[in-house]
């Protein structure tokens, strides 16, 4: 036997029990998606059949489809710019040598650890109307009781304030890394050429970042698109649709109202998203960052 | 991917104590002032844990005063433990999280190894199968899962719940990079002594790759200890439920909206990784960075 044949037979053998996985758990269900996605959903007295762009059409005229797109579309771009750049500024505060920097570290770092069902069960008491911490102290303040959560004014800026503090200390362990990772050197150079900590900051560390920058941004969108936990606890979507996000929605048509054709079309769209996405990262955004 | 490398790679390097002095450290005023906005925000972060960890320990009554003489209870506790059956639930969770981790480093291992290792024909479209699912998770792709999961008759049990995620492209991609920073030498060696590919694999690189091991181990770990929204559909009785789907059926159900048994709760399920989080607070933090994405 060949090297080649030998060396082909053994990598198959070890990688097929993984591949036969994730084939049967991601690629397979993202194709059945596509293809269930053309048919319509099985009811006692009507099998399901071929309606082809049935779904979709229903999907362009459906109301809280772009409801919870367009939420969607508005949360991540809360959570993203506002999430990446605490996470920037608490890696900054953390990685100098101050008084208290274990103490913040800890502090940013744990609502990470916590399970985001109990983040929002902890926020969901923090905005309790009159009982909650939020209320209490904007009493103290003057200002009257407020149900956070259940105005639609409100509500999706409340859901968003939960996603920016559970992911902010995730992101900054990636900056602290990568900060720590810039040689001493560069430090001293800019020193002797007498740039100030602003410059040294905006010219040297925030370049360097960019790659961890990248990656969080990445990071960030998938996280925007696929976590929707405290959505069930803290709002079931509501009030009248105004935290209802993509993933949510899906779940709500597959398992509430078992619309399984439907929710295989909305599955299609956000899979569109996810893919396009990542073509951007892979495509275009990686030949720009410099890498090293 | 490569940035995800890279990070762990100068993690490592760059320990924070073999730093210099810097000429930018702020000094004086400066430090002063950065402190106390950093101590600010850590203070502000920890406000709603605080408030809740606060109302899980004190008695009802004063939940809304924060009064420093009110009397330390763990009656909430006792009251939440007896209202639900939580010891199960953190059996489940505990059967859960191993059976994933156990399936996973064993696929993962043998995976990574073949992609590190072998040239084998059609190694490339494999890896960028792998990798595709960094990017379309299990977790968006419900609907399917849960077919499959009915025609295999696993709904309501906790391979179900494993299953999607037991081969886990994350896993695969950070064992091979490990791999690959492996002398190809060590291999060579004990090929030559006429050890097998399963055998080279289990003594040279296995261990090698141990602190690997452990950041993974971790990250994932966590992970599935809080995954929530694919238990949630797939379970629908108490034998199976993971602690995340009893910790939520527990506080929606009428508990007349009880906030102290809720907190207490809340911090019931938590409380194994957060203890462990606070008493292993540097090796959770660099398994974290080296593992990068989850």
């Amino acid at each position: 036997m060949t090297t080649r044949l030998r060396d082909t037979l053994t990598g198959w053998a070890l990688v097929a029990p993984a591949m036969i996985l994730l084939v049967a758990f991601t690629h397979w269900p993202a194709l059945a998606s596509f293809w269930e996605s053309l048919t319509s959903t099985a009811r006692p007295r009507r099998p399901s059949r071929f309606v082809g762009a049935a779904n979709y059409e229903q999907i362009l005229a459906d109301p809280v489809f772009w409801r919870a797109l367009t939420n969607n579309a508005w949360y991540a771009l809360a959570t993203i710019p506002l999430a990446v750049g605490l996470a920037l500024l608490m890696a900054v505060w953390v990685n100098d040598r101050i008084p208290g920097r274990t103490f913040a570290r800890v502090a940013y770092f744990t609502p990470t650890i916590l399970p985001m069902i109990a983040v929002a069960n902890i926020w969901l008491f923090f905005y309790t109307p009159g009982y909650g911490l939020l209320d209490q102290v904007t009493g103290l303040a003057g200002i009257p009781s407020r149900n956070w959560l259940g105005s639609s004014e409100t509500a999706l800026g409340a859901v968003t304030l939960v996603a920016i503090w559970k992911e902010a200390g995730f992101f900054m362990i990636f900056y602290l890394a990568a900060l720590q990772g810039i040689p001493p050197v560069l430090a001293e150079a800019a020193n002797l050429e007498g740039a100030s900590r602003w410059t040294y900051f905006r010219r040297v560390q925030l370049p360097l970042l960019m790659p961890t920058t990248l990656f969080v941004l990445v990071n960030a969108i998938i996280n925007a698109f696929r976590t929707v936990d405290h959505i069930v606890v803290m709002t079931r979507g509501g009030p009248d649709n105004a935290t209802t996000l993509l993933l949510f929605y899906i779940y709500e048509t597959g398992f509430k109202y078992w619309d399984t054709a439907y929710a295989a079309a909305l599955t299609v769209v956000l899979l569109a998203i996810l893919g396009t996405v990542a073509a951007i990262q892979y495509g275009w955004l990686e030949r720009r960052v410099h890498y090293r | 991917m490569s940035g995800v490398g890279a990070i762990r790679r100068k993690g490592r390097r760059n320990a924070p104590e073999a730093r210099g002095s810097d000429p930018y450290a702020p000094r004086g005023w400066a430090a002063a002032l950065e402190s106390a906005g950093a101590v600010l925000l850590a203070i502000l972060w920890i406000l709603p844990l605080a408030f809740a960890v606060w109302a899980a320990f004190h008695a009802t009554e004063y939940t809304t005063t924060f009064s420093p003489l009110a009397p330390w209870t763990l009656a909430n506790f006792v009251r939440a433990w007896e209202a639900a059956p939580f010891a199960r639930y953190f059996l489940n969770t505990f059967m859960l999280v191993t059976l994933v981790l156990a399936c996973q480093l064993v696929l993962g291992t043998l995976a990574a190894y073949a992609f590190a290792r072998f040239a084998f024909a059609g190694r490339g479209l494999a890896f960028a199968l792998v990798l595709a699912q960094l990017m379309i998770m299990p977790d968006v792709l419900v609907v399917e899962n849960y077919r499959t999961m009915s025609r295999l008759g696993l709904i309501d049990t906790i391979p179900g719940i494993a299953l999607p995620y037991v081969a886990s492209a994350f896993g695969i991609f950070l064992l091979r990079q490990t791999f690959r920073t492996i002398p190809k030498e060590l291999d060579d060696a004990a090929r030559v002594e006429g050890a097998s590919a399963l055998q080279v694999l289990l003594k040279v690189y296995v261990p090698l790759a141990k602190p690997i091991y452990i950041a993974y181990g971790l990250v994932s770990v966590s992970y599935h200890w809080n995954n929530f929204l694919w238990p949630l559909i797939v379970t629908n009785s108490v034998e199976a439920r993971p602690l995340t789907v009893g910790l939520q059926i527990f506080s929606s159900a009428d508990q007349g909206i009880d906030w102290s048994v809720i907190s207490a709760a809340t911090l019931m399920t938590s409380a194994p990784l957060l203890v462990g989080f606070l008493l292993f607070q540097r090796q959770f933090v660099q398994s974290f960075m080296r593992a990068g994405i989850r």
